[in-house]
């Protein structure tokens, strides 16, 4: 396993947003996490990415207990991640977006300004990675809504890490885009990634994933085959009622 | 004599262009909305004054008041880093305050609203800056350091950090980045250039007293630093020549001393109603206000 959590727990006010909530997500994998709105999935990556604090629970990384790691210490453990809303620094060009994510020493003020490094020839090949073909001078601002959806999935994958998380990948782009997406993430899987993915559209997800888990009012309620799970009743209860 | 009025002016216009592109570094590069800077500018200047009395050389003393200054920066972004927004610019504002008060209280080194008269002009290396001309091309030599280190800062990779810091955070953190770690070396930096032009306004006023380090003169500094533009240092340097030479107009027009005042403050307000209007990114500014 490359990430367990153990009984975590998270709430806001009286609503546990997670309860009691066990995870078990295979390395290698392409995991996928779905559920009805306000059943905790984001809830759950945010406290696994410890962006929220959580209440109870562990939460093991690659065999290590990561309860004493801040939000910005995860990406050199080896976990990067996506938000529902694309997450672009607005003012910068998509050479810095990228030259952000692969450098190490930029936190210097020192190195920065002594250091030079031409990483274009990087830059670029992440780019392509994702099939974003614009100018790398082109400002984040300016790009169109899919554009800056393939972005945030190539800075997402810039840095070489062992566990890429999702938050919906695919909300609100068309069509084709979903498709390239999809090829993407697959193409990412085949090199040795292992994608957590949170994603609402089904037939995205039953064709993507080779795992799936049902969550419903903070806790995991089924998991298994993307098949099994199509006609698990619990999940049919949970999507469809009574 | 109008030499020693111009050569005013332009020592002003020097100390200023340092006060402004230090604010515009934490504000407008990184998003740190800090209404202390006027306080820095005020330590900067008290401690500069103090270690001279103390005997201490000014070319030891100017950097010191800048390190002061620097550490009082640190101690603000400790205290306030997690907060940002409306409620740092609330918190900053609030430690202006505090410091002026401090200023204004504590009488035994400070002599509270008396102010310290007849501070010396700067002695470096057994010269005295006492001419006019001289401490213009000396505020001149410091502004440029003072621009040259920060555009040096902002054009390498970690001024992209802090440009992607204030557009945002939590995008950056969840890249690997310590965004509180680039906040507090900025505020830090930010706190040194105003201890920096505190020093330099004291030695060339040779008066300080609280009153110096008012709100009005953040008012004035962020007035500088929003017509200039954002992110934009060569914005500041142009809007702090253009902020103080215009209302010196008034000064030709013969009016009672009671209207000036407040006819300047006037024309500070039309120019940023003005800027807001018709170029809310100000002359050169690269990012919105919002």
């Amino acid at each position: 396993m490359i990430l367990k959590t153990k009984r975590l727990q998270k709430h806001f006010g009286g609503i546990y947003a997670l309860n009691n909530c066990d995870l078990n997500i295979r390395k290698n994998e392409i995991t996928a996490i779905i559920g009805p709105n306000g059943s905790g999935k984001s809830t759950l990556f945010n406290v696994i990415s410890k962006i929220l604090k959580k209440d109870k629970g562990k939460i093991i990384f690659n065999g290590m207990d990561i309860d004493n790691k801040k939000d910005y210490e995860l990406a050199s453990k080896g976990i990067s991640r996506t938000f529902q809303e694309v997450r672009l620094f607005k003012n910068l060009t998509i050479m810095d977006h990228i030259d952000i994510a692969i450098s190490k020493d930029d936190e210097s003020i020192l190195r920065s300004l002594t250091k030079k490094v031409n990483r274009t020839e990087r830059i670029k090949e992440i780019l392509d990675v994702v099939g974003l073909n614009k100018p790398i001078d082109t400002f984040a601002s300016d790009l169109s809504y899919g554009q800056r959806k393939l972005l945030d999935l190539a800075m997402a994958i810039a840095k070489p890490g062992d566990l890429l998380m999702l938050d919906e990948p695919v909300a609100g782009v068309n069509p084709k885009l979903r498709k390239k997406i999809k090829d993407i993430i697959r193409s990412l899987h085949k090199k040795g990634k292992t994608i957590l993915i949170i994603e609402h559209d089904m037939n995205f997800v039953m064709d993507l994933a080779g795992h799936v888990i049902v969550m419903n009012a903070g806790k995991v309620i089924a998991q298994g085959r993307p098949k099994d799970i199509q006609n698990n009743p619990d999940v049919l209860n949970i999507y469809l009622g009574d | 004599m109008i030499a020693p009025y111009i050569f005013n002016i332009l020592i002003l216009i020097c100390i200023y262009v340092i006060l402004a592109t230090s604010l515009n570094f934490a504000l407008g590069y990184t998003g740190l909305l800090n209404l202390g800077h006027i306080a820095f500018f005020g330590i900067g200047a008290y401690a500069s004054v103090l270690l001279v009395q103390a005997g201490i050389p000014y070319i030891i003393a100017l950097p010191a008041a800048g390190v002061i200054a620097g550490f009082f920066g640190f101690l603000l972004i400790l205290a306030t880093r997690k907060i940002k927004g409306d409620y740092l610019a609330l918190v900053t504002l609030g430690f202006s305050f505090v410091i002026h008060s401090v200023l204004l209280n504590w009488t035994s080194v400070t002599r509270g609203p008396l102010g310290i008269p007849g501070i010396p002009k700067p002695s470096i290396l057994g010269f005295t800056i006492s001419s006019g001309f001289i401490y213009f091309i000396f505020a001149l030599i410091i502004a440029f350091i003072t621009w040259f280190i920060l555009n040096k800062i902002v054009n390498s990779p970690f001024g992209r950090l802090m440009q992607a810091t204030r557009d945002d955070e939590l995008g950056l953190r969840v890249l690997g980045k310590n965004t509180s770690m680039i906040k507090t070396k900025v505020l830090i930096i930010s706190a040194f250039f105003a201890g920096i032009a505190g020093s330099l306004f004291a030695h060339h006023i040779t008066f300080i007293d609280p009153a110096s380090f008012s709100l009005q003169e953040i008012i004035l500094v962020l007035t500088i630093v929003i017509v200039g533009g954002l992110a934009s240092l060569r914005g500041s340097i142009f809007a702090t020549i253009i902020i103080l030479v215009i209302p010196e107009i008034l000064r030709f027009l013969s009016l009672p001393g009671t209207i000036v005042g407040p006819a300047r403050n006037m024309i500070y307000a039309v120019i940023l109603v003005a800027i807001l209007l018709w170029r809310p990114r100000g002359l050169f500014g690269r990012v919105d206000l919002n």
